[in-house]
């Protein structure tokens, strides 16, 4: 069971005159094995959300917590994926990903096996002497993704990780996601500006107001999944073809506008 | 590289070569109309330069002179790099032993490496304790600097995603912010080298008995300046090559970040 929930958690930046309020008493439950999105206008708080659940930032009144304990500093239990990759520029690919499991403390034989497994799964063969700034985007996205795969993270938190791919490689590798959640059941929470791709990957999908951040509307997507059949459809595009897909992206788009 | 390229490159060239040139016209013609003492002529120069390579002057030939002024200028170029980088590191990553260290170093910098003079004098005389001395007031406060810049100012994003690794403190000093403030420790050790460099002929010409700033120095008694002037010849030769290097050095640490 890792299931994220935040109680009543409010934070603020600055003080006195220049305090800020960034979020407001948000009350959020993500269950085990969930995958929720959270979009919201920008500086509504999303990130600061993300980095609390990573253990990177701090409530000011409430609590997050993971798997019922609350969380007091980063663990390899909580992988990120950040918006600009943050892969080691000095590591080449496979030292990259090996950064996690080195910390571990395991044997060198099974962090071989789990780099090449991973290697191997984001289609990364042939570059693992390259250096990341020989990579194109995408291909750091892989890196970054099977950085924190490799530590088989209960939680996976993503910040906007497609936001800084073009178009095409952005559709690939979303679809790539859904390939690779298929065997690998994890909790996750998605940050993103993009409606298409929180309707496309999420379960349930949190749309926040502009600052101070609340919890606006909860759209539950799963269950339309289920029932239109999503799916059966191979490609990103066939499913947002669907009427229903459609609907949902529409309807929470009225609820984001009026937040602008 | 397309053709413009290619003629860009050798315009370059040729624009250097004229700025060159041009120089030593103006020299060459200066000291025609002057002493040959007051300003030695560039072929008096090169002529000088040759022999001193082959007959000793002030004890030794140029090659022996120039051997002992490197040796010095390693002997305090080193010993700067292995204290000033690791102090630097330190106030860069611990807040305490900043606010510790800092002023300190920061009202010490200003102090000019000639101005230990009078202490090299009196700790060493003249054996090699005295321009190490010197030479080590000089490439200190570069070596300092650039490692504090370089390990304050490291990406923020590193660390955290080092954490969220599960890295601990010890992990991320050595894994994360050392390799992280490298550009920054090679850049300052190329500062350091030139710096080091210029106090080392400084050094030479009040307390050593070897060495080209001394050769310099035996030669201005004599009134023997085109020997001063090969001396000043040799000390910027040596000096860009030391400074290509470490800047052939830098960029491919610069390449990969």
């Amino acid at each position: 069971m890792s299931g994220i929930s935040f109680k009543q958690v409010c934070r603020h930046f600055g003080s006195g005159e220049s305090r800020v309020l960034a979020l407001d008493s948000i009350s959020l439950d993500v269950n085990d094995e969930e995958f929720v999105a959270v979009v919201g206008p920008s500086g509504c708080g999303k990130t600061t959300l993300l980095r609390m659940v990573a253990g990177l930032d701090f409530p000011n009144i409430g609590e997050v917590c993971v798997d019922g304990r609350t969380v007091v500093g980063p663990g390899p239990d909580r992988a990120v994926v950040f918006q600009q990759f943050a892969l080691f520029p000095w590591k080449n690919v496979r030292d990259n990903i090996a950064f996690g499991l080195e910390c571990k403390r395991i044997g060198h034989a099974q962090i071989d096996a789990s780099v090449k497994r991973y290697i191997d799964l984001m289609h990364l063969q042939g570059r693992e002497f390259a250096y990341p700034h020989q990579l194109s985007g995408g291909m750091q996205q892989r890196v970054a993704i099977a950085r924190s795969y490799a530590l088989d993270p209960a939680v996976l938190l993503m910040d906007e990780p497609f936001g800084a791919l073009d178009a095409q490689t952005r559709v690939i590798m979303q679809e790539e996601l859904v390939r690779l959640r298929k065997n690998n059941k994890q909790t996750v929470l998605l940050i993103t500006h993009s409606v298409e791709e929180a309707v496309y990957l999420a379960d349930r999908v949190v749309v926040m107001t502009r600052r101070p951040g609340r919890v606006k509307t909860i759209i539950d997507v799963a269950s339309v999944r289920d029932r239109e059949k999503w799916n059966d459809c191979e490609h990103i595009e066939q499913v947002m073809d669907l009427p229903s897909f459609v609907h949902l992206r529409t309807m929470i788009w009225k609820i984001l506008r009026e937040q602008l | 590289m397309g053709e413009a390229g290619l003629t860009g490159h050798v315009r370059r060239y040729v624009l250097s070569a004229a700025g060159l040139c041009a120089f030593f016209a103006a020299w060459a013609s200066a000291s025609s109309f002057s002493q040959q003492t007051l300003l030695p002529g560039p072929t008096e120069v090169v002529r000088v330069f040759i022999l001193l390579l082959f007959e000793p002057f002030a004890g030794s030939t140029l090659l022996k002179h120039f051997a002992s002024s490197l040796l010095r200028f390693f002997g305090g170029f080193s010993l700067a790099v292995f204290i000033g980088v690791p102090l630097g590191l330190c106030a860069g990553w611990s807040r305490k032993f900043d606010v510790v260290f800092t002023p300190l170093f920061e009202s010490v910098r200003f102090i000019s490496p000639i101005a230990w003079v009078a202490f090299a004098a009196l700790w060493f005389g003249t054996g090699i304790g005295g321009p190490l001395l010197i030479i080590f007031a000089g490439a200190f406060p570069p070596c300092v600097i650039n490692a504090y810049r370089g390990a304050r100012f490291v990406d923020e994003r590193f660390v955290e995603a080092a954490r969220t690794l599960g890295a601990g403190r010890i992990r991320v000093v050595f894994q994360v912010l050392l390799p992280a403030s490298f550009p920054s420790i090679v850049a300052g050790l190329r500062v350091a080298a030139g710096m080091g460099w210029q106090s080392l002929v400084g050094a030479e010409l009040i307390v050593a008995s070897s060495g080209i700033g001394y050769l310099m120095v035996q030669a201005q008694g004599g009134v023997k300046t085109a020997i001063v002037m090969a001396g000043m010849a040799a000390i910027g030769l040596v000096g860009f090559l030391l400074d290509l290097t470490l800047r052939r050095a830098e960029r491919m640490f610069f390449a990969r970040n």
